[in-house]
């Protein structure tokens, strides 16, 4: 096929028909803009409007359902955001709540203070509970969204990573019923993340599955309520994550493997190294574009983590597993605050962005 | 020869263009085709309607019926139904209001009413004043003093327990007229939890979450005396939502979690009661018939306790409404529907369908299980003796999320009065953002 196409393109030069050739490129150049033109009004469509709308929409003051019309406010929901205070108190009594409630007074809606609308980040009181220095922020559910966010990233991107490429060499190797072990690695893929939420919320209910399988092998076990305890539950999504996620790069690492050509690893056989050398000097330099894609793809759908809080923790217990998709989902549905939903998806655009280039920077060939 | 090919080529390009813009054509066409409701004189007056009970199949059913009957009792109007499911109904409802397409009948949860009567997506109700006083006031809605949806049921809460587990550690069986008192309750769940038969004494439906956090547990506040906003003013939460009495709600509730009586992490499906490890289920009338058939005549059906304002139940569930942006004819064809479907005859369907307290007396009177004497007669009472409706304000949505939070972050462990204080500072910044609701 090739080579008829490249005969026939040498005729043509032999041949020389300008005026043939030019209404061919200007017809392949129609006919090129008909095959993206598809793609090109879906993405219109489906991205780059919505984009513009949130980035938009981030500095008015936009309800979900309201009657008043939308107002321009500027920097208000950034400031409101990522406004963030230290703030003394002294007071006579010995009553930590005391000095509570005066810091309650300057946050207080209406207060008229500059803290006003602040809620406590966190606290440090002194022993005889005299002063106290409270760190304020206009959003601290922000934060502690910000937190446990890049905490699941962090944790998530070189587990899941590393474990779909011992996952990618072990069905790589010739064993027997290789595709078997391939499908079923891959099944959690292709199941609903909603489906999977769904079952490991029950699995890890405190006499759940995992709980039972924990009991009947560690002796005195007891049991524990994953999701509801706020040092488990984060951890218990990531396993949840990793489990259903490690398929896919798995796949994406095998087809890395398969560009890796024979005749390398029959030279280094030859030149006598071992299976871990080979891996070392063979494998992974030839896996390096597929590390950054890998890295790359799984960062972004880390900071990405919303379904599976939505379904089984709602952020809780205590704000332990709130994410920054989650806060802005919250804010603009439940909160109906559609402009303050938006400009948190503008923070979050800029998070990834950052992430992904940082990630570029340090990835970037040498050669 | 090349040149040849190439106008082959060509022709078969041109071929293919010209049918590509004729499947273009026939799409657009269609498109324009279905958009497009055009009807003669002769033809009924189409109004369309939506549904949040998608998956329902009892309450779909009913409500098929009646249109059904509906549409063949008179020829001027013909009600078209559109099914949603419950999830994503409400945000249907707002994306059609932006884009202007909202249906002429709306279904609306009682709470939610006027909050979109405030968005401008409904306008006032018509229906005759002998149907709307035989109505229990749990199944109107009112905003402005305007009545802008009646419902066919109303749900009540109540407590399931067995009579043998109350036998076994000798409690007293509460009655309407003496309910259990708070004293008087936490005995009770120590006893169920130190008689060591039971995983957890309680089951407070925690695992379910959204609307449910409110309707359930702010009548347990409203009884300790606080309440979800100050009610006369509706413009401020404060020292209402965290006051005193409020904070001796969050704590006791808060007890019942941290003291092993309920399960901080309980989850969605509540089959504990039923399968016998949980003794006291709190829950709504739905869920009774389940623990009915497995119980039998054991299975008691409880008013809530009294914690010092009298118990005190939710009212108001899912109504009919007619939105803004129903035609002139329309709306009068909309308003007949509702009353049509308001029948007493479609009422009792729709009590022995979906198990939900008919919305007139007369009904009550022909459901078997809430006639008086019948097995859950008892929730009709507690709708009759002890409801309360969630505030009537445009600025419910955000309380209820508001409370939400702080419930459940005080199920959690965390301190209560600071909870409590989060919710009203969220309540009150957003009432101010929002300009009062006026």
């Amino acid at each position: 096929m090739k080579e008829k196409l490249a005969e026939t393109g040498r005729k043509m030069n032999a041949v020389r028909l300008p005026f043939l050739e030019q209404t061919l490129v200007a017809r392949e150049a129609r006919a090129g803009v008909y095959y993206v033109l598809p793609a090109v009004l879906l993405l219109l469509v489906f991205l780059v409007t919505p984009v513009i709308l949130a980035f938009t929409l981030g500095f008015t003051d936009a309800r979900l359902s309201s009657p008043n019309p939308i107002q321009m406010t500027g920097m208000d929901n950034f400031s409101q955001l990522l406004k963030v205070a230290k703030l003394d108190m002294q007071q006579a009594s010995g009553d930590e709540n005391d000095l509570y409630d005066k810091v309650r007074e300057q946050t207080k809606p209406n207060s008229g203070s500059e803290y006003e609308g602040m809620q406590i980040l966190s606290e440090s009181v002194s022993d005889d509970k005299k002063s106290g220095s409270y760190i304020l922020a206009g959003d601290p559910l922000f934060w502690k969204s910000l937190k446990n966010t890049l905490y699941f990233a962090l944790i998530v991107a070189p587990l899941q990573g590393g474990f779909a490429l011992l996952l990618a060499l072990l069905v790589n190797s010739k064993l027997k019923g290789r595709v078997f072990f391939r499908t079923v690695y891959f099944l959690p893929v292709v199941t609903s993340m909603v489906v999977v939420s769904i079952l490991w919320l029950f699995m890890y209910e405190e006499s759940g599955l995992v709980n039972v399988v924990l009991g009947s092998v560690i002796p005195g076990y007891q049991p524990i309520s994953f999701l509801g305890n706020t040092t488990t539950a984060m951890p218990a999504i990531m396993v949840m994550s990793i489990w259903q996620g490690v398929g896919f790069h798995m796949l994406i690492w095998l087809s890395g493997l398969q560009t890796i050509p024979g005749e390398l690893y029959e030279a280094a056989k030859v030149d006598g190294a071992n299976s871990l050398k080979q891996f070392q000097h063979v494998t992974w330099p030839g896996l390096r574009k597929t590390f950054i894609f890998i890295l790359v793809t799984i960062s972004i759908a880390a900071l990405g983590l919303f379904t599976q809080i939505n379904v089984m923790t709602q952020g809780g217990p205590l704000d332990s597993t709130t994410t920054l998709v989650y806060h802005a989902y919250r804010e603009g549905f439940r909160n109906q605050r559609i402009g303050y939903s938006s400009a948190i998806a503008i923070a979050f655009f800029a998070i990834v962005v950052t992430v992904s280039i940082v990630q570029r920077r340090l990835t970037r060939d040498r050669d | 020869m090349a040149g040849e090919t190439i106008h082959k080529k060509r022709e078969k390009g041109k071929t293919m263009r010209r049918v590509t813009s004729l499947v273009a054509i026939a799409v657009v066409s269609g498109l324009a085709l279905t958009g497009c409701s055009s009807s003669s004189s002769a033809e009924p007056t189409k109004v369309t309607m939506w549904s949040h009970a998608a998956g329902n199949e009892q309450e779909i059913a009913t409500v098929e019926e009646a249109i059904k009957d509906f549409n063949a009792s008179q020829t001027d109007y013909k009600v078209v139904l559109e099914k949603f499911p419950q999830e994503s109904y409400n945000d249907s409802i707002a994306a059609a209001a932006t884009s202007d397409t909202l249906p002429c009948i709306v279904d609306v949860d009682g709470p939610i009413m006027p909050n979109w009567a405030w968005a401008g997506y409904m306008k006032p109700i018509s229906i005759s004043s002998e149907l709307e006083n035989s109505l229990l006031a749990g199944a109107k809605g009112y905003y402005n003093g305007e009545l802008y949806s009646a419902g066919a049921w109303d749900a009540a809460l109540g407590i399931l327990t067995r009579a043998s587990y109350l036998e076994a550690i000798g409690a007293r069986v509460p009655t309407v007229d003496a309910p259990w008192t708070q004293a008087e309750f936490d005995k009770v769940l120590a006893d169920l939890d130190a008689s060591g038969d039971f995983d957890y004494a309680i089951d407070w439906g925690n695992g379910w979450t959204g609307e449910w956090f409110p309707y359930a547990y702010s009548p347990l506040l409203q009884s300790f005396g606080g309440d979800l906003i100050d009610r006369d003013t509706f413009e401020s939460a404060d020292g209402v939502v965290n006051g005193a009495e409020a904070v001796a709600f969050g704590e006791w509730f808060q007890g019942t979690f941290s003291k092993g009586y309920a399960n901080k992490k309980q989850t969605g499906d509540r089959t504990e009661f039923v399968n016998g490890t949980i003794a006291i289920q709190y829950n709504g009338n739905w869920a009774v018939k389940d623990a009915y058939d497995k119980y039998g005549d054991d299975l008691l059906i409880l008013p809530p306790v009294d914690f010092g304002n009298g118990p005190k139940i939710g009212a108001a569930s899912w109504q009919f409404g007619v939105s803004s942006s129903c035609g002139e004819t329309e709306s009068a064809g909309a308003n007949a529907f509702i009353e049509y479907i308001l029948q007493d005859k479609y009422i009792v369907a729709f009590a022995n369908r979906i198990g939900l307290i008919p919305a007139t007396a007369a009904a009550s009177a022909e459901v078997p299980n809430y006639a008086p004497g019948g097995a859950f007669a008892g929730f009709v009472d507690f709708s009759n003796d002890f409801a309360v409706k969630r505030p009537e304000t445009p600025a419910y949505l955000f309380i209820s999320s508001a409370f939400e939070k702080a419930v459940a972050d005080i199920i959690n462990g965390a301190d209560v009065q600071r909870s409590l204080d989060t919710a009203a500072d969220a309540i009150d910044g957003d009432l101010a953002d929002n300009n009062y609701y006026k």
